[in-house]
């Protein structure tokens, strides 16, 4: 699988490892819908800190498209919540 | 479905959307391709405009450290001089100082990170933008337009994917450094409208005029003595209150080190 990380770029994860990122995955999701700030702040370093490190970096010269999309380190809620609704994704 | 599976679908969907529109899908390519040789030039733009936003902070700064150590300096030489309400006055316009000085360091910090942020994505940008140029020739030259279009698809949703995320890069870090511009703004005013300027402009603040009519009293009292005594050595500055000891003291085993020092110390 290729995650892309907004910000950092991609990174190639082997099925595998994905099971323990899903697991990641689900608290920050349960985050969102709980709206509590630090949990989710917590949860979301935790997710994108597991795929840094069972993940590798990704050609940088490659045109594939990732198979999941993960928000950037330092976004709030809100900006996630933006992210997921219909506007303010792609500039321009 | 899950969070992330939903805004990448949602990302991509976007994504394609913005560079679907060419009649010959080979024109797709072209397209794409001005596109993004445009969103290289905004990312260097961005790095270039969070570059002057962060030496702007930076400049601050080292005017605010520099207003800061001249302060202790005064409330150094008060003390000397026996003022301790100019020492104090001096030390609560420091700490005020202080304050400000760690705020900025902080968006100093920020704007270094997104700076650091936005290089990386022109970096990352740029080997793609390559990379799709190769693709897009070879395409060109060796495809009929109907079986270049998976192709051309290919290329073009990889790339739209790296141009969304480097034109969200751009975004946030334009929102960033619009939010610290209004702050670096409003201390730029702040020392414009004196209040700062009181602390710290040239010869012209309140302590150091202070200080300076103090030290000038007292070595024009020092002056004084020195001629009337012939060899005296000038005096000490707090015997330079009592102006009457200096005729009649005895001249002073070791003179005074900083009898004759006028100005502020750096």
């Amino acid at each position: 699988m290729i995650v892309r990380i907004l910000g950092e770029g991609q990174f190639d994860v082997s099925d595998t490892d994905m099971d323990g990122l899903n697991e990641l995955d689900a608290a920050v999701e349960r985050a969102v819908d709980s709206s509590d700030v630090e949990v989710f702040t917590a949860a979301l370093t935790a997710l994108l800190d597991g795929v840094r490190s069972v993940g590798v970096a990704h050609d940088v010269d490659s045109l594939d498209e990732s198979d999941l999309i993960l928000p950037p380190s330092d976004a709030s809620l809100d900006e996630v919540r933006q992210l997921l609704g219909d506007d303010g994704l792609i500039p321009g | 479905m899950s969070l992330w599976q939903r805004m990448t679908l949602i990302f991509r969907s976007k994504a394609n959307k913005a560079l679907d529109r060419a009649e010959d899908p080979r024109e797709t390519l072209d397209y794409s391709y001005n596109r993004q040789v445009e969103l290289l030039t905004k990312v260097r733009r961005g790095v270039a405009d969070v570059a002057t936003s962060r030496k702007r902070v930076e400049l601050q700064v080292n005017q605010l450290e520099q207003q800061s150590t001249k302060l202790q300096g005064q409330a150094q030489k008060a003390i000397e001089m026996g003022r301790e309400d100019l020492a104090r006055e001096a030390l609560t316009r420091k700490s005020g100082l202080t304050s400000q000085i760690g705020d900025l360091k902080a968006q100093q910090a920020q704007l270094q990170g997104e700076e650091e942020k936005l290089t990386l994505a022109q970096r990352r940008l740029q080997a793609k933008v390559e990379s799709f140029r190769t693709r897009k020739e070879t395409i060109k030259a060796t495809y009929t337009a109907a079986e270049a279009q998976t192709r051309i698809n290919e290329a073009v949703s990889g790339i739209g994917e790296e141009m969304g995320d480097v034109g969200l890069a751009i975004q946030r870090a334009e929102d960033k450094t619009a939010q610290m511009q209004a702050r670096a703004g409003a201390i730029d005013e702040l020392i414009a409208s004196g209040a700062l300027e009181d602390v710290t402009a040239a010869p012209g603040d309140d302590i150091t005029r202070e200080l300076d009519a103090m030290s000038s009293t007292s070595d024009v009292e020092a002056e004084m003595a020195r001629l009337k005594g012939g060899s005296t050595p000038p005096q000490a500055i707090e015997s330079a209150e009592d102006g009457g000891d200096i005729l009649e003291s005895e001249p002073v085993s070791e003179p005074a080190a900083d009898g004759n020092e006028g100005g502020a110390r750096p």
